[in-house]
């Protein structure tokens, strides 16, 4: 099943991956070769079968309106590759 | 050629819970910088969300007062996309199977009644929020403050129904009352906890298919609303007859320049791969819990309005007012109740002291009473002002003020003929004068008398008394 | 048991030992902390190694033992973690550049409650990145090797665990299962593996990779010791609403149960020809030893496991790749240097950040849930899903517990298949099907290879019922004694 550069592209853009020009040749291979083998799914009759959209589908867990902070915003931040103050910085976005 | 305009509106209404939809963290407003946060609505690896049962229940309310079908079974939906503000890089929304649909809101305009169809309600949460900074390493920054992650959100898409931008402020006003009737949102579109984008196209008279349309973003008050959608609607017809097409784009209305402009760098149309929330399990509500809240929805604005006009024979418009906020419209009913007399001067008093009485520093006794004293003849209508102010300062009872500061009105007749008498005779010249053609003395005569009386004599009953002692 | 070394023991005679204070918990730290000092530069199974703050806990164990206190079951025994599950101020990677320096906010319900009881943490072991992966390969911290023969894969993901367990480094682990990775892992090193009915354990902290696949559970080297650890870590959870409010049962008491009268079904297309010669001899000597227990055997037919693959291979990169769209260097994580604006930050650290394999499954699941190719790809898995489950919920009418191999081969050697994915999928054959339906599987060694590697036998139940595979599983391995710990020269 034949995937083309630019689907290859398309996808890792949309995935945000920067892929090398090597590694986009080698996915759009081994993509079209997963992809090839999984459209034998194609061969199964499925009409009027429910999908399994949830593992569990007993009742819904909820919680209550109450408010239980968790009182430690540094174990938050702590990872930040990048802050000022207390907020997370990052590169604004390029229009282009 | 004759074009229609053809305008569907999608609110965003900020629940007002106190604590997240899927986390414990708090949804108050004004924190400092990523205060209100915690793993989970942080989107750290490893973490899961868990529905506040509250959300349901103001949406559940909201379809209901709507007239909305609540779903048997709907099914939270992952909408994917990139940004700081987005912590997951997917927000929790619903998709193809929403809390409520097929509803709509009836909004009355000149007399008549327009029905506005709700094609959908549902359950979001909301993103952060993203400031521009200046540079750091060689690049410009933004900075990302994730306080607002997390908070619910109730999407309701109205069906492209509405065909003015009046009517579209309408719909939008009427929402809003009803959301704050049910106190599920304060309905505060500058600060952001109700919040409006719109579909527009425009097409000639008569033609059945949709022109392309524009999404409009940014107008952050209902009037903003109307001006936007006004001017987008005029674009548009100038684009056609000018002979070209509109372009299917997000356009960002400009408040200060009074225009619309396309919304840069948006030329991909965005694809969310949206697919059911694994993590969460499908929402079951049934009949039951519908109908127990159902219970719980108050008499609703439309209602209210067609009520207190009938019931009171107020002015539509007057009802209009009182019932802009349910407490003005219970405080009104309660004071006219009190009065017993003529609804309407209750209702002009209720209208005009609105601030106070919503802010809770009225009683509805102090109204009746200052309303009746003034009917009476009492008080005279300076001094209703007067007591109705020292009542909000001191909270003291209406009646209790009045007489320690002394301004029940002398209306007694037997009193105010005996000190006219006096006036009259005193004042001879004057007398022959009025009596000779100067009627404008009268108010000469009626000075004296509100001096000897210091001012409280009724002023009223002063003028037929003198009228008919001086001929 | 003096003659037996500390390392051999299994996991309850440690407990045992150190309730009676006939060891303490220091000692049994220190010994397995040597040892993996030892073994650890050969087989790689730890990824994170907590010498100081082991010793601590023990010390602390022991004086808690003395003034009369014990935390619960595990009280004092050295354990370890797959780096999947989070530890707060330990980092936690999950064998990736991505993560490689991630110190976690909070603890993963898994970690509380092997806290809670008690246990000793050693340190956090190596796995495929994200847990994609049948060898543990695809580790940025290098492959972890079968202690059996170390150049040969241990399996994966949780391949880390498994060779941690087999070489004596730690008395048990806990894992995670997506398609197979507690099972297949324990197979090929020769230990017990568990992974639970889906919902059992909390996925609480768990760093996700398919959301309605995961699953954690224990790898140790006798089935009673994992029964032990799986009555641990099982349990609701209000933090996960996936996690399903059923009541814990006595698992250790299961494994004492007899397995007379229990219907095994052997479904057809699991010993289809092909299958190799020595796993097929191991899993017949399993069935063998069950019917001589008074079980009895019953083809049975699982119709549809040919697309189960196919279905694992959507359903899992599409939720993975929606998983793992969180890891784009704002708030955590590796960053890239050097970039001039967002998109070009986010896709180089999620380019750079990411292995080879991470990246294909992301591509995957991105493509087969975009625009246009949703009903094709997705919603048709789903569906092929429901029918897949049918096919169990129909078996599990005639039958108690059903029994296969767990892996296709004994362990292949490293770098035989990891440049060629679909033949590295082909590894999880067997195990694939019961994440899909969601109900519990144990492997169990059930024999060796001509080579000396080991076979391990599979055995899959209703849901909720670990207790019968549990039971069946504890009766093989009392019928076929086999080594747990592969001999050092390995």
């Amino acid at each position: 099943m034949a995937i083309t550069r630019e689907e290859v592209l398309h996808v890792a853009r949309l995935a945000r991956l920067a892929l090398s020009s090597d590694e986009a040749d080698r996915m759009r291979e081994q993509l079209g070769d997963i992809l090839a083998y999984i459209r034998q799914l194609d061969r199964l009759d499925t009409s009027g079968v429910v999908p399994t959209s949830h593992a569990v589908e007993t009742g819904t867990p909820y919680r209550d309106d109450s408010v239980h902070p968790f009182g430690e915003k540094e174990e938050i931040l702590k990872n930040a590759p990048d802050r000022e103050d207390d907020f997370f910085r990052v590169p604004r976005i390029i229009e282009d | 050629m004759e074009f229609e305009a053809v305008i569907g509106l999608e609110v965003h209404a900020q629940l007002a819970t106190e604590s997240k939809i899927f986390c414990a963290c708090s949804t108050g407003f004004g924190a400092p910088p990523n205060e209100n946060t915690c793993p989970v609505c942080t989107g750290m690896p490893g973490v899961l969300p868990v529905l506040n049962r509250k959300a349901v229940e103001f949406a559940i309310r909201t379809a209901v007062a709507t007239s909305c079908r609540v779903q048997s079974r709907s099914v939270f939906a992952r909408k994917n996309y990139f940004y700081p503000d987005l912590p997951k890089a997917y927000q929790i929304s619903q998709y193809e199977l929403p809390l409520a649909v097929s509803g709509h809101i009836d909004i009355e305009r000149n007399g008549t009644t327009r029905r506005i169809g709700i094609t959908r309600i549902h359950l979001e949460e909301d993103a952060g929020k993203l400031v521009h900074a200046g540079a750091f390493a060689g690049a410009q920054t933004s900075l990302a403050d994730l306080n607002r992650c997390s908070v619910p959100l109730m999407e309701i898409v109205s069906e492209p129904d509405i065909r003015t931008p009046e009517e579209g402020g309408a719909y939008l006003r009427r929402l809003r009352d009803i959301l704050v009737y049910l106190e599920v949102c304060d309905g505060n579109m500058e600060e952001g906890s109700f919040r409006c984008d719109a579909n527009v196209s425009v097409r000639p008279r008569g033609q059945t298919e949709f022109g392309t349309k524009a999404e409009l973003k940014n107008m952050n008050s209902f009037r903003n609303v109307e001006k936007a959608l006004e001017h987008e609607i005029r674009r548009q017809i100038e684009v056609i007859e000018d002979g070209g097409a509109v372009v299917q784009e997000t356009r960002l209305w400009d408040a200060d320049a009074g225009v619309t402009v396309p919304m840069r760098g948006k030329e991909e149309a965005h694809d969310y791969r949206y697919f059911p929330d694994p993590d969460l399990l499908p929402l079951h509500i049934d009949e039951a819990w519908v109908e127990e809240l159902r219970k719980t929805i108050p008499e609703l604005p439309g209602e209210k309005i067609a009520r207190l006009a009938s019931r009171y024979g107020i002015p539509r418009y007057d009802a209009e007012l009182l019932s802009s906020s349910r407490l003005l419209a219970d405080f009104f009913e309660a004071s006219a109740a009190a009065f017993g007399g003529n609804p309407k001067v209750t209702a002009n008093e209720c209208i005009q002291w609105k601030e106070a009485i919503v802010a809770g520093r009225l009683s509805p006794e102090t109204i009746a009473h200052v309303v009746e004293d003034r009917e009476t003849g009492t008080i005279s209508a300076t001094a209703s002002k007067t007591l109705v102010e020292a009542a909000i300062g001191t909270g003291k009872p209406v009646r209790q003020i009045r007489d320690e500061k002394g301004l029940t009105q002398i209306s007694d007749a037997g009193a105010l003929e005996a000190i006219a008498d006096k006036v009259i005779a005193g004042n001879p010249k004057e007398v022959e004068s009025y009596r000779a053609g100067k009627t404008g003395l009268l108010s000469f005569f009626v000075g004296q008398i509100m001096k000897e009386t210091r001012g409280k004599a009724n002023p009223r009953m002063v003028q037929e008394v003198l009228k008919a002692k001086l001929g | 048991m003096a003659a037996i070394p500390v390392h051999e023991w299994t996991l309850l005679d440690a407990a045992r030992a150190v309730r009676e204070r006939e060891v303490s918990s220091r000692e049994l730290t220190r010994a397995l902390l040597e040892r993996i000092d030892r073994m650890n530069p050969r087989i790689n199974a730890y990824i994170t190694i907590l010498p100081e703050q082991a010793m601590r806990e023990a010390a602390a164990r022991d004086e808690e033992l003395a003034a009369g206190g014990a935390r619960g079951p595990l009280h004092g025994v050295p354990v370890a973690l797959k780096d999947i599950f989070c530890t707060k101020g330990i980092r936690t990677t999950c064998g990736s550049r991505i993560l490689h320096d991630f110190d976690p906010p909070y603890d993963a319900t898994v970690t509380g409650k092997i806290r809670e009881a008690g246990a000793v943490l050693l340190g956090k072991q190596n796995m495929d990145e994200f847990a994609m992966g049948s060898s543990t390969e695809t580790s940025w911290f290098g492959p972890a090797r079968n202690p059996w023969a170390t150049d040969r894969i241990p399996g994966g993901s949780s391949g880390g665990t498994a060779a941690a367990v087999a070489a004596g480094t730690c008395f048990a682990g806990v894992g995670t299962d997506t398609g197979g990775s507690i099972r297949q892992p324990a197979s090929l090193c020769g230990v017990v593996g568990v992974k639970p009915t889906y919902g059992r354990v909390s996925r609480y902290g768990m760093i996700a990779f398919a959301s309605s696949l995961d699953q954690g559970g224990p790898i140790a080297r006798t089935v009673p010791d994992a029964a032990a650890v799986l009555g641990v870590i099982a349990g609701h959870d209000r933090r996960d609403s996936t996690s399903v409010d059923v009541p814990v049962p006595d698992y250790l008491a299961a494994t004492g149960r007899s397995v007379k009268g229990m219907r095994v079904g052997l479904p057809r297309e699991y010993f289809a020809g092909g299958l190799d010669a020595s796993v097929r001899t191991a899993v017949e000597k399993a069935l063998g030893a069950l019917v001589s227990l008074g079980a009895e055997g019953v083809e049975i037919s699982l119709p549809h496991t040919e697309y189960a693959l196919s279905t694992y291979y959507i359903i899992g990169p599409a939720e993975a790749s929606s998983n793992l769209a969180r890891y784009d260097g704002v708030r955590y994580g590796y960053r890239t240097e050097g970039a001039k604006g967002l998109i070009e930050m986010m896709s180089r650290t999620r380019g750079e950040g990411f292995g080879a394999e991470v990246k294909r499954r992301i591509m995957i699941g991105t493509y087969a849930l975009s625009a246009g190719y949703y009903e094709a790809y997705y919603g048709k898995a789903q569906k092929v899903r429901t029918l897949l489950r049918r096919d169990f919920q129909e078996a599990f009418a005639g039958v108690d517990v059903i029994l296969t191999p767990t892996a296709p081969t004994p362990a292949f050697r490293i770098g035989e298949k990891v440049d060629d994915p679909l033949t590295m999928y082909l590894s999880d054959i067997y195990t694939i099907p019961c994440n899909l339906a969601g109900i519990p599987g144990i492997s169990v060694p059930c024999g060796m290879s001509p080579d000396g590697l080991p076979i391990g036998a599979q055995l899959l139940g209703r849901h909720f019922d670990e207790e019968a595979i549990l039971a069946a599983a504890a009766a093989i391995e009392r019928e076929i004694p086999l080594p747990r710990v592969a001999p050092e020269e390995g």
